[in-house]
């Protein structure tokens, strides 16, 4: 059985960035596994622009932006098998894997980075009723047919929900001469970046109907139209609202769901808040030396954020590699500290700190339940505010952070809980 | 000339030319839809049914009970998965209790085996799930979960493996009374045959009327259902059905043969034939009723929902036989639930009938078994690996929620019968079947279609006709 130090299960940005990461702090043997035909993940199809703003200060498309690390990945030498399914991770991180040419086969690694992104949210699990033709599409389903495969998924469409591929793609299949009759969300407010909304729909004359849902699909064949209707203030549709759009499309724009069934079968803990793995503030699983980062963690918006979060866990999974090799305990000492999210902060990652382990300052990631304008986020040390930073605004799509310095943290002494809120002036 | 016609290639049709294919006999089916087990037999609760429902002496009670004995070989010759988990009817309320003794005797005089009234603690302590408003159940050891759509494949491959013809997109359109036998006009060709057997599902009342005078009516009954993840397969390990009370006739919920959790039906007649479109109201009251039986039903974890049309008779009652002024027009019409145990004691008694009447005599070569669908997950690790260095192709997951292999793919393609379309590929292997509903794996089963079948992707369909699934090429 062949072993290595980390194996990172994933080659899309978070995991290209691990990797490299993992070997620039000093680890030769690692491993990505990829269950595509090309590293890069989703980015392949993300041909639009706007990705590395924050990293490189230039705008890149996906494939550009994979590329970069990609380019990195061979520089280093570092290895990866695609085409290549992980079937099983137990918990003295043996992986079981498969592909053609290896068949079925085990790795043995020390440490183990989860990096295999997300899903989307699905038709079922929306429970809108009516037919099931062709023509239903998630976004992403729809973006890889037109970018990769090159081929039209219908002509006159329908997006429901208004999450970032939804936005995209609404665009790209305009200027690929459909016509987009209309973007529903459920939500009084868009799921996607601000940016998305005025360069995807407000520059095409896309209407985005807020508060609105698809509650009936036509054709039994393909889609032959759907009802849309108002909803409530509890998300029901109100009764007479109905109109109908004669479309052959119907795209699907309503959620992305991490993809953690490895991870489960492995025992790792899971916040039913973000479907990702609770992490601490090394981004190491509850199962020690399993790290986590990107969208399998926690669902991002922008790739950037994936990329530093993802650099991170490559660099801690070196670190703990480090300790086993000089027979250093990986038990940190002193205590972890949750970090508690109230009043309108939905989650963090991460989700506890131990002060002896975390560096001079870690930057927690979170996400609001609503829309705050002109509200404060609050840190608390055991009811002890120590920062309150205004923001102008906040909305669910789009993720907040704050930054925790060790030395406060410290000064504290004896500190048991962390916790993050919003409040109101 | 045909010796026998079957129209319809569901569980029923496709079970009758099965049993027929055992004789020397020259048969053929016509189904109008692409592939078969498309109409009834697509959805509905995937159950084998012990026999205490149907009342006693009728049609119904034999066949579910001697198509439920039927089961265990059965499966075992065609190579599908089947479980026997038993089955609970649970009682709601005290005042419901004299159904379920009702139930009981019915049962028992039906001939079905080792029922047993439990108590609440003995039902609350194998089903912890289930709601504490329970006061009683009856047990059925042998009823059962199977895949409808493995079963019907699998019945259709066995029949075609010996001789009988079938005919997809094919719909019958006229059919025309010769002195001896009859001329069946469809959307294709004009078939003559000696002998007709109406397994037409929701249509047998038109096919029935087209022939005899005796009319019949079948009244399409819609059912709403919800599946759920795998992750909650095993929420109940039997399958759980209600008294029909006070509450109504009440959903069951049950694992599937693949480890899904099934709840539903709902049960609404209504006109259209093909109207299988869900309906809000009939989702809510699936997740309502089923709510009285288990604690907290997982909906966040439902994956996917549907409605099928059940072929009800206005007698409710099977109908089998030879149509009193039309000789040689074997009807098997009305078969609703317990349709699908019925089906391989229907399949025999049709096929008895036409025996009878033509003095058919058995084949020497007919085989009896059929190899399934090779599927990964089954075996254990070291055969997996030796597979795979033999058949690399079996080493390329495509689905990954359900891991489905390449290799799966080409079988369900290349063999007899084979998929044509994304959900005949679904029916057959799974892939597209799990929680991101097809979303990552159908780019890469479109392109496999339309690379085996030399087509272009713009030809591949979700399931025929004109479900095309991509319009146009881009720019």
């Amino acid at each position: 059985m062949e072993s290595y130090d980390v194996v990172i299960i994933g080659g899309g940005p978070a995991g290209l960035a691990a990797a490299v990461s993992a070997k620039e702090h000093g680890i030769d043997r690692v491993l990505i596994l990829e269950r595509d035909r090309e590293l890069g993940g989703i980015l392949n199809q993300c041909i639009h622009n706007g990705f590395g703003l924050q990293i490189f200060k230039e705008e890149l498309t996906g494939p550009e932006y994979a590329k970069r690390f990609i380019n990195r990945v061979k520089e280093l030498e570092l290895e990866y098998k695609l085409n290549t399914m992980v079937i099983n991770i137990n918990e003295d991180k043996k992986i079981t894997a498969v592909n053609r040419e290896d068949g079925l086969f085990e790795i043995q690694s020390k440490s183990i980075i989860l990096a295999m992104g997300c899903r989307e949210r699905s038709r079922g699990a929306l429970n809108i009723p009516g037919y099931r033709p062709a023509g239903i599409f998630s976004a992403g389903t729809a973006q890889r047919l037109v970018n990769m495969e090159n081929y039209m998924p219908g002509k006159e469409v329908v997006i429901l929900g208004s999450g970032d591929i939804g936005l995209i793609m609404a665009r790209r299949m305009t200027l690929e001469g459909a016509k987009v009759k209309v973007v529903a969300e459920l939500l009084p407010y868009s799921g996607g970046l601000k940016r998305n909304i005025v360069q995807c729909l407000n520059d095409y004359d896309i209407p985005l109907k807020l508060s609105h849902t698809v509650v009936d699909i036509h054709g039994k064949d393909r889609v032959t139209g759907v009802t849309i209707a108002k909803v409530d203030e509890k998300g029901k549709p109100i009764l007479g609202t109905e109109e109908y759009y004669s479309c052959d499309t119907l795209l699907l724009s309503v959620g992305l769901i991490p993809e953690n069934e490895l991870s489960k079968e492995l025992g790792v803990e899971i916040n039913p808040v973000t479907n990702g793995p609770r992490v601490n503030e090394s981004l190491e699983t509850t199962v020690e030396g399993v790290f986590a980062c990107g969208n399998v963690l926690h669902v991002h918006d922008l790739v950037d954020y994936v990329t530093l979060e993802a650099q991170n866990a490559g660099k801690n999974a070196a670190e703990y590699i480090a300790r086993v090799k000089n027979n250093i305990s990986n038990k940190a000492e002193g205590a972890e500290i949750s970090i508690i999210a109230k009043n309108g902060i939905r989650y963090t990652v991460p989700e506890k700190i131990n002060i002896n382990r975390m560096e001079d300052s870690v930057t927690i990631r979170f996400r609001v339940g609503d829309i705050y304008k002109n509200s404060y986020v609050s840190v608390f040390l055991d009811g002890d505010r120590i920062s309150r930073k205004k923001r102008l605004i906040m909305v669910p799509s789009e993720m907040e952070e704050v930054k925790l310095e060790k030395a406060k943290l410290a000064a504290q002494g004896q500190l048991k809980t962390i916790t993050i809120e919003v409040e109101k002036e | 000339m045909y010796d026998v016609l079957i129209i319809g290639a569901g569980v029923t049709g496709s079970a009758i030319a099965r049993e027929l294919s055992r004789y020397n006999v020259n048969a053929c089916v016509l189904e109008k839809e692409e592939d078969v087990g498309c109409g009834a037999t697509k959805a509905n609760s995937a159950i084998v049914h012990a026999g205490y429902d149907a009342a006693n002496g009728t049609l119904m009670a034999k066949m579910n009970v001697a198509g439920n004995l039927m089961m265990d070989q059965l499966v075992k010759d065609l190579d599908i998965p089947y479980r026997k988990n038993g089955s609970l009817v649970v009682c709601l309320s005290e005042e419901d209790r004299p159904k379920l003794i009702e139930l009981y005797e019915r049962g028992v005089s039906n001939g079905v085996k080792e029922l047993k009234l439990l108590t609440k603690e003995e039902v609350l302590e194998m089903e912890p799930n289930l709601s504490e408003s329970i006061v009683g159940a009856l047990y059925a050891p042998s009823a059962g979960i199977i895949c409808p759509f493995n079963l019907t494949i699998a019945l259709a491959e066995n029949a075609n493996q010996n001789g009988i013809e079938f005919f997809f997109d094919t719909e019958v359109l006229e059919i025309i009374k010769l002195g001896e036998g009859y001329i069946v006009k469809t959307n294709k060709k004009e078939f003559t045959t000696r002998f007709l057997v109406n397994a037409a599902g929701v249509y047998a009342d038109e096919i029935h009327n087209m022939v005899s005078n005796r009319k019949i009516k079948i009244t399409p009954r819609r059912g709403d259902y919800l599946l759920l993840d795998k992750s909650v397969g095993n929420y109940v390990a039997k399958t759980i059905f209600t008294v029909p009370g006070k509450l109504g006739k009440g959903v069951l919920i049950s694992p599937t043969v693949h480890g899904n959790l099934i709840v539903g039906p709902t049960a609404i007649d209504i006109e259209d034939k093909e109207s299988t479109a869900t309906t809000k109201e009939g989702l809510d009251e699936v997740i309502q009723k089923a709510g009285l039986i288990v604690k907290n039903l997982p909906v966040r974890q439902v994956i996917t929902s549907f409605a099928g049309l059940r072929a009800h008779e206005t007698g409710h009652e099977f109908i089998i036989g030879e149509a009193e002024d039309a000789e040689g027009f074997i009807d098997a019409a009305g078969i609703e639930s317990p349709g699908l145990t019925s089906a391989p004691a229907i399949g025999v008694m049709v096929a008895e009938i036409i025996k009878e009447k033509m003095g058919l005599t058995l084949k020497d070569d007919f085989i009896a078994t059929r190899k399934g669908i090779f599927n990964l997950n089954d075996i254990p690790l070291e055969e997996q690996k030796e597979l795979i260095k033999d058949k690399p192709k079996y080493g390329t997951v495509v689905c990954r929620c359900e891991t489905v292999t390449e290799g799966e793919i080409l079988d369900a393609i290349h063999r007899p019968l084979g998929a044509k379309s994304l959900d005949g590929i679904k029916r057959r292997v799974r892939a597209g079947m799990g929680r991101c509903q097809s979303g990552f794996c159908s780019p890469k089963v479109m392109e496999i279609l339309a690379r085996e079948l030399g087509v272009s992707m713009l030809d591949i369909t979700k399931s025929g006709g004109a479900s095309n699934l991509v319009t146009h090429r881009t720019k």
